[in-house]
């Protein structure tokens, strides 16, 4: 077998650190926005639901799109950057990240979510009883007892920003190890007919995709095997 | 009624409940076991819910001088002093039985109470020595339960709120539990709210009784007063019956009987060894007391009483529920009597007579 080349490498280890930093990123954002929108009665709150379940309908090129509004020189990506001495965000890996947590954003946050639901008021209701503040009920009670939601969320949303390419190509572009993920590694490959780094990097994704699938169904089945 | 009274647990919530209001107030003492006894949808656990916090109705809660709820106060759930047993167990399934038990216990800085229940206290008195280092879910329902129990006692609570603990349960767990909740009510002091639609587990284990229906009280006091009002539900019913407290006077090993020294005289009871100077819980079925006018010659029935009749009411066209007081000098502990109306007529009874009441069976509970 030949050696791998090197330029293979570069957009895995890219892209896995995307995937990390979005999924850690969308943890800590999505964990308060589940967590409202599986308590609260306000009425507005599926209008929440709605905005933050958009980017599973719409086409990774409009929401390029607005990112790309969003984060170039005459957006507010381009007032942030500038107190770096920056003169965008788009087509840097930071505007990468925060594409990819908008993109991601309805893969943790549904999971959670109904974890959340699932597991009912009593919970929090005992904790309380028990002289538990909401705060210490929050960490010792709903966030063990959702963990197959977080797990799921996690693997999900970590899964989905590998896999994304529409969004990267539009505000991100192809500039070596800084936005060119793999995804936009595997098209770049196939233009300039290197077949076999493709077949290797598409390889790769079709094993990965599979042990993330059984992961996800391994989890479940550990989570009804613990309900029952 | 008075806002913040020592010694008192004072509950007034008014409110929508599903098709009815709830506007339901009550002051009982803050001693012993309080059964709220109503039928199924009548408000009880939303009461209970209330007192707890868990839910906000409008209305005002007080106990033992502390003000939890009143209009614009309303202390949190977790700023109460409470213990809450659920109807299921909800036990935390992520943590273990010890963990369970220790989630509401005080946790360092604050130096124990000299009157806390220790955890080698609560697993003693509820059985769970062997249980403690089990996953919730290898316990058996009534296991469950007792955890939940032991969880809310070791939470060091000063008043205890239990919402049908048992009637998830099938009946040989009941029993398997009731011994249980006696013995929780001899060995501490705690006040408990206790809500029930089963009227056994109120004869075991009540002193004082708030009865509900529909949203509204209908009646709060002593068991017994309760028991033994003939304007309330209760004295009409087939089961009718007395419930209160004895004290062990003698025990005749030969027989197997007990003399138990109650308000106004003196009860005979076959029954288990028991020292002089406990307590026995004693239920007495209104069917199974009878009057005569004098003591009898010779009779098989171990109970004949002097007492005076209090007052009588008609139960259905041919019956009679009688309320008695025994003694015939003062009046002592009531007891109820269910007679024929035919009886009432030919032996000429009448209220303030002098009569003798034949108890044939007296059932003790507390053991």
């Amino acid at each position: 077998m030949t050696a791998l080349p090197a330029d293979i490498w570069q957009p895995v280890r890219l892209t896995v650190e995307l995937a990390a930093i979005t999924t850690v990123l969308l943890l800590i954002l999505g964990t308060p926005i589940a967590w409202w929108l599986a308590r609260s009665r306000a009425r507005w709150k599926e209008a929440v639901a709605t905005l933050v379940a958009m980017p599973l309908v719409l086409p990774p090129t409009v929401l390029g799109f607005y990112l790309l509004l969003l984060l170039g020189p005459s957006g507010p990506g381009g007032a942030l950057a500038s107190l770096w001495g920056a003169r965008t965000l788009a087509f840097t890996f930071e505007g990468l990240v925060i594409g990819s947590v908008v993109y991601s954003i309805p893969f943790v946050v549904q999971p959670i979510r109904n974890a959340f639901v699932a597991m009912g008021e009593r919970p929090m209701e005992v904790a309380a009883t028990l002289r538990a503040s909401p705060r210490r009920a929050f960490w010792t009670v709903a966030v063990p007892l959702a963990r197959p939601g977080f797990l799921t969320g996690a693997v999900l949303g970590f899964a989905h920003t590998v896999g994304e390419f529409g969004v990267v190509l539009m505000i991100g572009g192809n500039i070596p190890g800084e936005t060119k993920v793999l995804s936009v590694a595997i098209y770049d490959f196939v233009e300039t007919s290197q077949w076999y780094e493709a077949s290797i990097l598409a390889a790769g994704m079709v094993v990965f995709a599979f042990v993330v699938i059984l992961a996800m169904m391994l989890i479940e089945k550990r989570v009804s095997r613990a309900g029952a | 009624m008075t806002g913040a009274s020592a010694k008192t647990i004072t509950a007034a919530f008014r409110g929508a409940l599903g098709t009815f209001a709830l506007d339901a107030s009550f002051s009982v003492p803050a001693t012993g076991v309080t059964g709220l006894f109503g039928p199924s949808g009548c408000g009880k656990t939303t009461i209970l819910r209330c007192i707890a916090g868990l839910q906000r109705l409008d209305g005002l809660c007080a106990v033992d001088g502390d003000v939890w709820q009143d209009g614009g106060i309303f202390r949190p759930p977790h700023e109460r002093p409470i213990g809450y047993v659920f109807q299921e167990a909800s036990l935390f399934p992520h943590l273990s039985v010890r963990r369970n038990l220790l989630y509401g216990a005080p946790r360092g800085k604050e130096p124990a109470r000299s009157d806390a229940i220790a955890f080698d206290e609560v697993l003693d008195l509820l059985g769970l020595t062997v249980l403690v280092e089990r996953a919730p879910q290898n316990l058996s329902g009534g296991e469950r339960q007792r955890v939940a129990i032991g969880r809310a006692l070791l939470s060091q609570p000063k008043l205890l709120l239990m919402d049908e603990p048992l009637s998830a349960l099938d009946r040989l767990t009941k029993d398997e539990i009731l011994p249980f909740l006696e013995r929780l009510h001899e060995r501490l002091s705690l006040p408990v709210i206790y809500v029930t639609h089963d009227m056994s587990e109120i004869e075991r284990l009540a002193d004082h009784l708030v009865l509900m229906r529909a949203g509204s009280v209908i009646g709060a006091g002593p068991l017994s007063a309760l028991q033994g009002d003939p304007a309330l539900p209760l004295a009409a019913t087939r089961e009718a019956a007395m419930s209160f407290d004895g004290d062990v006077e003698a025990y005749d090993p030969a027989y197997g009987i007990l003399t138990l020294r109650v308000d106004g005289g003196r009860l005979l009871a076959p029954s288990s060894e028991a020292r002089p100077g406990e307590r026995r819980r004693l239920r007495i079925a209104a069917s199974d007391v009878s009057l005569a006018g004098a003591p009898p010659p010779g009779s098989t029935i171990l109970n004949v009483l002097p007492a005076r009749i209090v007052s009588h009411a008609a139960s259905g066209p041919h019956e009679m529920t009688v309320v008695l007081t025994l003694g015939h000098a003062h009046a002592g502990q009531r007891l109820l009597a269910r007679i024929t109306r035919r009886s009432w007529e030919q032996l000429g009874f009448a209220d303030g007579a002098p009569v003798y009441a034949q108890v044939k069976g007296v059932s003790l509970a507390r053991k």
